[in-house]
């Protein structure tokens, strides 16, 4: 079949299926299975290029956060938005994007991939640039190890032809820069040693009811020694942060839930200088994070009857603890739902890896979800008071609002209980669409 | 009040730092917890590779790692084998699971084709399989009722003829994913596969731990039960989930 006929075949069953509802990735498996090329023959065509965001945590708001700056920068940036981060996702994506000439009207393309969907992706499509975040255990029952994870992350590595951009304080994503092509070169995004201690890195997550010390934290490497990086994290103080970025300081304005989204703000800036090259203007780049919205999920706030509630995803130990991490318990209404469906890891164990003294002070005013007598329990062995254990969904989210009173509401959700949660929300407030 | 002056209870972690991947915490933590609320002090030791050897440990507890964690694991285990067959001689209860599990047993081919040695608590050997075996499972046991988690794990563990296996598999893969067997157990030491973690769900078998531990310092586990209505949800649920 000829191709324009294969992508205006593609585009009317996208059209189709937006009739039917959902389904953003169906266009795409049709384009897929018609014209495999497709995807990576339209990539090719981009002056600037793709660029690749993968690692664990925080793929979602550094791929939004690098698309922004770099629009911001005047760059017409195609991305795969919808969350439908795998091929076919891209592919339908791309149907949506295209003009009914077939014309992709971007200069780069920025993608959200996961660590296996990553590795199938380059194989069809050589990235220029991919920024690889972090390394942590997670969903161990699809990856089943975590040095698995990074040999992925390592294939993706390999496959890039400019810029690696490498998280220089998580040992697995460091160790990647021997992994690179001769001729790609490697861009580090990193944290002052006053920061460091703040992310635990998932090997210091053993130490449970002890906090770890944060001055034997990988004493053994001094900042002195570890590679100069692009961009640096040097402080923060709830919403300003300060960069050093290639040596010189800017202060900037981060308004993200948790000090680790602040660093992905690093991560964004130190890609999108890599995009960007000799014209990055780094002023208004960084002027520009002041302007990010958190992703959705991702510390979104929706309000409801009046008052602010916050939705905060949780994958893994490393990501729920520094979570909990980033806030006072006691200044909010806390509710935690726990689904185990194949989305969520079916696998509950990591929550004994989190630690949960934090919430002593604030107590849980209530657990939901498939798994929520495993929370209820984890909670408890943690001593911290539970007021209220119901796992229907709905009945505990309206519950939890009733009750909350004046606090403002955080609710932490595994990734299924956080769609529940947003299409329970959406019936009583304004939701933003997905 | 009678443990006002005794002595803690002293749990010893061996090697948490290269053995800690599934929650592995849940089972120290749930034994520190369970043993404070039967009115028990507890003191917990970590033990890694090359530590000073520590001495009066009432219970050991050890879990998974990486491949690449047990091949520093091994080394050191073939140091201290004597003091933990010794230990295993004189009663004292450990729990073993997953990796700490396989190197209970005689030896460990790895998915790369190496071969650990492992220090022969248990008469078993395991050989790295081509596929992980993954996913919810129930187990019953005839000392210790159901037991129940989620396992991950990439070995196929065979036990000797003689070796009395932990339990047997009602849902699930187990020891191999063929003979129906789930861990082993020798003395007071038990093996398995389970994460879950193991304990949390499964207080009758951390309750069997405390007991042991006490049995050897002429003591018994105190009277009363413990409310473990949260644990009995918890396991209905784990047990209704899909594989």
């Amino acid at each position: 079949m000829s191709r324009p006929l294969v992508r205006v075949l593609g585009q009317g069953v996208r059209w189709a299926s937006s009739l039917r509802g959902g389904g953003s990735a169906f266009p795409g498996l049709v384009m897929e299975k018609l014209h495999p090329r497709f995807v990576a023959e339209e990539l090719a065509k981009l002056p600037l290029g793709v660029v690749v965001i993968s690692g664990t945590n925080g793929k979602t708001t550094t791929t939004k956060m690098t698309v922004q700056l770099l629009r911001s920068q005047g760059l017409r940036v195609f991305t795969n938005r919808t969350g439908s981060n795998f091929v076919r996702g891209v592919a339908a994506s791309l149907l949506a994007e295209m003009d009914a000439f077939g014309r992709l009207a971007a200069d780069v393309a920025v993608l959200e991939l996961d660590e296996a969907h990553a590795v199938h992706f380059v194989k069809q499509v050589r990235p220029r640039i991919s920024l690889l975040l972090n390394v942590m255990r997670d969903q161990l029952d699809r990856f089943g190890e975590i040095d698995t994870t990074r040999r992925m992350l390592s294939q993706v590595a390999r496959a890039t032809t400019g810029t690696v951009v490498l998280n220089r304080e998580d040992p697995r994503i460091a160790s990647l820069a021997q992994d690179v092509t001769e001729g790609t070169a490697v861009s580090w995004f990193g944290l002052s040693d006053a920061l460091r201690p703040m992310f635990p890195s998932d090997d210091d997550m053993r130490d449970g009811l002890r906090q770890v010390d944060p001055g034997a934290q990988d004493s053994d490497v001094p900042s002195t020694r570890r590679p100069d990086a692009d961009v640096v994290l040097e402080a923060v103080n709830a919403r300003s942060v300060e960069l050093d970025v290639r040596g010189r300081k800017h202060d900037a304005t981060v308004d993200l839930y948790g000090v680790y989204n602040q660093y992905n703000a690093a991560a964004a800036l130190a890609t999108s200088l890599q995009v960007l090259g000799d014209a990055a203007d780094v002023p208004s780049l960084v002027a520009e994070l002041g302007k990010v919205t958190p992703a959705f999920g991702r510390g979104e706030t929706i309000t409801v009857q009046d008052k602010p509630l916050q939705l905060l995803l949780v994958k893994n130990p490393a990501g729920f603890r520094l979570s909990l991490a980033s806030a006072s318990a006691q200044d909010y209404a806390t509710m935690i739902a726990i689904n185990d469906q194949y989305a969520d890891g079916r696998d509950v164990s990591w929550l004994w890896d989190v630690d949960f003294d934090a919430l002593r002070d604030g107590g849980v005013d209530m657990v939901s979800g498939v798994r929520a007598w495993d929370m209820a329990l984890r909670l408890d062995y943690d001593l911290v008071r539970v007021a209220a254990v119901e796992p229907d969904l709905e009945d505990a989210l309206r519950r939890f609002i009733a009750d909350s009173g004046e606090r403002p509401m955080r609710i932490f959700c595994t990734y299924t209980a956080m769609l529940s949660l947003r299409r329970i929300l959406g019936d009583m407030t304004h939701v933003a669409a997905i | 009040m009678a443990h006002d002056t005794a002595r803690a209870l002293r749990i010893v972690q061996l090697y948490p730092r290269d053995m800690n991947i599934y929650g592995d915490w849940g089972n120290t933590l749930t034994l520190k917890r369970r043993a404070e609320r039967h009115g028990l002090g507890t003191e917990i030791v970590d033990y890694n590779p090359g530590d000073p050897w520590p001495e009066n440990a009432d219970l050991f507890v050890g879990g998974g790692g990486q491949d690449s964690g047990q091949f520093r694991v091994a080394d050191d285990l073939a140091v201290v084998a004597p003091r933990l067959h010794e230990a295993v001689a004189r009663g004292v209860p450990m729990l073993a699971i997953c990796g700490l599990y396989q190197l209970f047993g005689h030896s460990f081919r790895t998915g790369t084709g190496e071969t650990l040695s492992g220090i022969g608590i248990f008469d078993l050997e395991t050989v790295a399989g081509p596929e992980r075996l993954i996913g919810n499972i129930v187990t019953e046991s005839p000392d210790l009722g159901t037991i129940i988690g989620y396992e991950n794990h990439s070995g196929l563990t065979h036990l000797g003829a003689g070796q009395q296996p932990l339990a047997s598999v009602v849902s699930g893969a187990g020891n191999n994913g063929q003979d129906a067997t789930e861990g082993a157990r020798t003395a007071n030491v038990l093996g398995s596969y389970l994460h879950g973690s193991l304990l949390p769900k499964n207080p009758r078998v951390a309750d069997f731990l405390l007991a042991a531990a006490l049995e050897l310092r002429g003591e018994t586990l105190p009277e009363g039960e413990l409310d473990d209505t949260l644990a009995q949800r918890a396991r209905d649920v784990a047990a209704s989930r899909p594989r």
